[in-house]
């Protein structure tokens, strides 16, 4: 108890006299604030990607696509092949049978609204049947587009990014116009971002043919997935490759959130170490200061052990509070910040927010923690290493 | 110059101090460093990008395809000097994470139009003879270890052979190109048109065209020109500048420059408070030896000039050899990126820009101590000896 004690008394004394040094030591708290900002803010970037990628995904969705495709953009399926899909067993039945949509997926040239440039806004061809599949989407704004019609409906994040996307406006894209009739929802996930029209009116337009890029299907349950996709593979007339939707559009994601994770894991790596220098010298000072208040305490028959644990408190409520602010500031900033980028494995925009989450705020904290140790075992071993009489000579 | 051994002796005064904030520079500046690369790898098709070429894509997007016939048209244009094509292939190579790009071209008519590609002669006279033989950047050979004479298959993706042969493509490896210049990029993988045609039939169809203009100060018009020939057909193309494509290409990544340099001003922000604080924290503690120096007979202005100098002294030579090690640093890192950005290497602007980054923080982190030096008065400073 006596350690206990005289740590507790220590620490207090030091915490107290704070407000001395209060220079240095918000010097150092603005060090951790800074690279806890940073941190948090790149990597709620590739978070906010992840969970628009996610977010729409249901369990009961299946998507089929061909044989070594690993994007709807470069498969393609012809349509006996998309009707022998939606006959596999597993599939859910609608009163107009199999819920499901056979889809062409390509991208049109729209100008982003950001930069007044061309984007590549992905443009998804769907059969009647692709609001059953995806009973997330969700008309807010005018009607779904007529079969057979030159109309299209938009996500609302591309009609937010993407200009021109308003219902009631007619675009040239090829040698068609087409009119928006509507905008939908979709939970917030990378449908938003795409704009829809009917697969047979898209066909022609670009000159696809009758063939296809997916089949979206509504699994009868869950577990039906494991049948369906092993009916599929062994068919001797279809080479295609079955995936969960969520487990799709995950892999979707995947590249630019390892860019992302790499990049902003370098940066703030190297933040760190500035900053842990940072926190070294403010440390080092207040030790310094205080060195023959320590040395006093010491020769007063305090032992080391709790004065190192008072220095190191001090770092460790310096890096807490500057892991607070940091993490704060990057919540207020980047949190909910709306925008677009090329997702380069379906070449085409995906609109998400950045997304900042306890998750990433812990972790930023827990960053400012190590560092704030970091910068202050050295001094704390210094102030109970330096023999006493030097100590108190000191000065 | 007298005073650089006075200067040397006062940054040294508190070893762990002066290298602590020494190292922290260095880091910020390597960093500085870091995120210029980044940057530039992001942006560097804009600045690669002939001024004289144009790009001639379909309207609605470049993933339609353009009619091989168009090439004749282009090429009788006036103001066009030369027209080529590009078919972008889309192919895997083992597994889908080695993604490069792939495309199928005319061997002669790309050399042609790229001169920034340089490939030994004979080996682009093999190229142009063998019709299954492909050439690829020097990065990317060396990304998978490939040999001039390897066999290298790929794996279509949206292209279906028809030939009944199997579908995985074998080309011969039978060049490696470099560019003339550190922004080319040396990733990219090339074949010949004719043998996708062959495999695939012949759609007389291509991905897109590269056309040299005889004048650059005339290209738009050479665009909309090309443009005109083929509006109201079926395939409507869209003509711009190489560059205009690359910057607009660029922004549809998104706004990277605004975010790297926000990055790079908070790590500024950072290390020039954490400078500062010890720079004024190192005054401080001199105040009555800067008060000896006064009444010996050092001149207001002096002591001014040492301080400052101190903090210049401190916070260049940090941000040089920040600057240094990441350029020294930059062949490991390339390495360590290459898959998703081609080209990296620190721009030598970036780096000029840094130096004047680094004097700016001795001049910020040294300025206001050297102002309260130079104010000092001598009775006061030796009163406030403790």
């Amino acid at each position: 108890m006596h350690w206990l004690e005289q740590t507790l008394a220590v620490t207090l004394v030091n915490l107290r006299s704070l407000g001395q040094r209060l220079g240095s030591s918000s010097v150092a708290v603005a060090g951790f604030a800074g690279v806890v900002a940073v941190f948090v803010a790149v990597l709620s970037i590739a978070e906010g990607f992840r969970q628009v990628m996610e977010r729409g995904a249901s369990p009961l969705t299946a998507i089929v696509l061909r044989a070594g495709s690993d994007t709807e953009m470069s498969s393609g399926l012809e349509r006996d092949e998309t009707r022998i899909i939606k006959d596999a067993p597993g599939v859910a039945q609608g009163p107009d049978g199999a819920v499901a949509s056979a889809e062409l997926f390509v991208v049109v040239d729209v100008p982003k609204r950001a930069t007044g440039t061309d984007a590549n806004v992905p443009l998804r061809g769907v059969e009647p049947g692709a609001f059953a599949v995806r009973p997330v989407i969700e008309i807010v704004e005018g009607r779904r587009f007529r079969e057979g019609r030159n109309e299209v409906i938009a996500g609302r994040a591309a009609a937010r990014e993407f200009a021109g996307l308003e219902v009631g406006n007619r675009l040239e894209w090829g040698e068609n116009a087409w009119e928006v009739v509507g905008i939908f929802t979709a939970n917030d996930s990378i449908y938003e971002s795409e704009v829809w029209t009917d697969a047979r009116v898209l066909q022609p337009a670009y000159r696809r043919g009758s063939s296809f890029q997916s089949v979206y299907v509504r699994l009868e349950s869950v577990d039906a997935f494991a049948r369906f996709k092993d009916a599929l593979t062994a068919d001797p007339r279809l080479e295609v490759k079955v995936l969960r939707e969520d487990e799709y559009y995950l892999a979707q994601s995947e590249v630019l959130r390892d860019l992302i994770r790499i990049l902003g894991n370098l940066v703030a790596i190297l933040m760190a170490v500035g900053a842990t220098f940072g926190a070294l010298n403010t440390m080092y000072s207040a030790v310094a200061a205080r060195s023959r208040e320590i040395a006093t305490l010491r020769a007063l028959g305090f032992h080391g052990g709790p004065v190192l644990v008072s220095v190191m408190a001090e770092s460790l409520l310096l890096a807490l509070v500057g892991g607070l602010v940091g993490g704060g500031l990057a919540w207020v900033v980047a949190d909910g910040y709306q925008t677009a980028t090329m997702n380069w494995q379906s070449f085409s925009q995906v609109a998400f927010s950045l997304t900042v989450t306890p998750g990433l705020l812990a972790s930023g904290i827990v960053y400012a923690l190590a560092m704030g140790f970091a910068g202050g075992i050295f001094p704390a071993v210094r102030a109970i290493r330096t023999p006493i009489v030097v100590a108190l000579r000191g000065l | 110059m007298k005073y650089f051994p006075l200067l040397w002796r006062n940054l040294w005064r508190r070893k762990v101090r002066t290298t602590f904030t020494f190292l922290s520079i260095v880091v910020a500046f390597f960093l500085f460093g870091l995120l210029m690369a980044i940057r530039n790898a992001f942006d560097v098709g804009i600045e690669l990008a002939g001024q004289n070429r144009l790009l001639t894509i379909h309207k609605t997007t470049i993933i339609q395809q353009l009619p091989e016939r168009y090439q004749a048209q282009i090429q009788a244009t006036d103001g066009v000097r030369f027209v080529t094509h590009l078919t972008w292939f889309g192919g895997v190579y083992q597994d889908p994470k080695n993604f490069f790009a792939q495309m199928a071209v005319d061997p002669e008519g790309l050399l042609r139009i790229y001169p920034e590609y340089l490939i030994d002669p004979e080996q682009r006279a093999r190229w142009i003879a063998t019709r299954i033989g492909a050439i690829t950047g020097a990065k990317l050979a060396r990304r998978f270890g490939w040999k001039v004479g390897d066999k290298i298959p790929i794996k279509p993706t949206f292209w279906r052979p028809t030939d009944g042969k199997p579908e995985t493509f074998e080309f011969d490896l039978v060049g490696t190109y470099r560019g003339d210049k550190d922004n080319v990029d040396e990733t990219a993988f090339f074949f010949h048109h004719d043998y996708l045609m062959e495999r695939t039939g012949d759609s007389g169809e291509v991905g897109w065209y590269v056309v040299e203009v005889e004048d650059p100060a005339r290209a738009d018009q050479v665009a909309d020109a090309i443009d005109r020939q083929f509006a109201n057909s079926s395939a409507e193309t869209k003509t711009a500048t190489e560059k205009a494509f690359a910057q607009s290409f660029a922004k549809q990544v998104g706004d990277t420059g605004a975010i790297l340099a926000a990055i790079s001003a908070v790590v500024f922000f950072v290390i020039l408070l954490i400078a500062g604080n010890t720079m004024a924290q190192a005054v401080q503690e001199r105040t009555s030896e800067l008060a000896v120096l006064k009444t010996v007979g050092f001149s207001d202005g002096v002591v001014l000039l040492l301080v400052l100098g101190e903090a210049l002294l401190l916070a260049g030579s940090a941000g040089v050899l920040g600057l240094g090690l990441v350029v020294a640093a930059t062949p490991v890192l390339s390495r360590m990126v290459e898959a998703f950005l081609p080209i990296f290497y620190v721009p030598p602007d970036a780096l000029a820009l840094g130096v004047g980054f680094a004097l700016l923080l001795g001049l910020a982190s040294g300025g206001v101590p050297a102002y309260l030096a130079q104010r000092l008065t001598i009775v006061d400073a030796l009163g406030k000896r403790q």
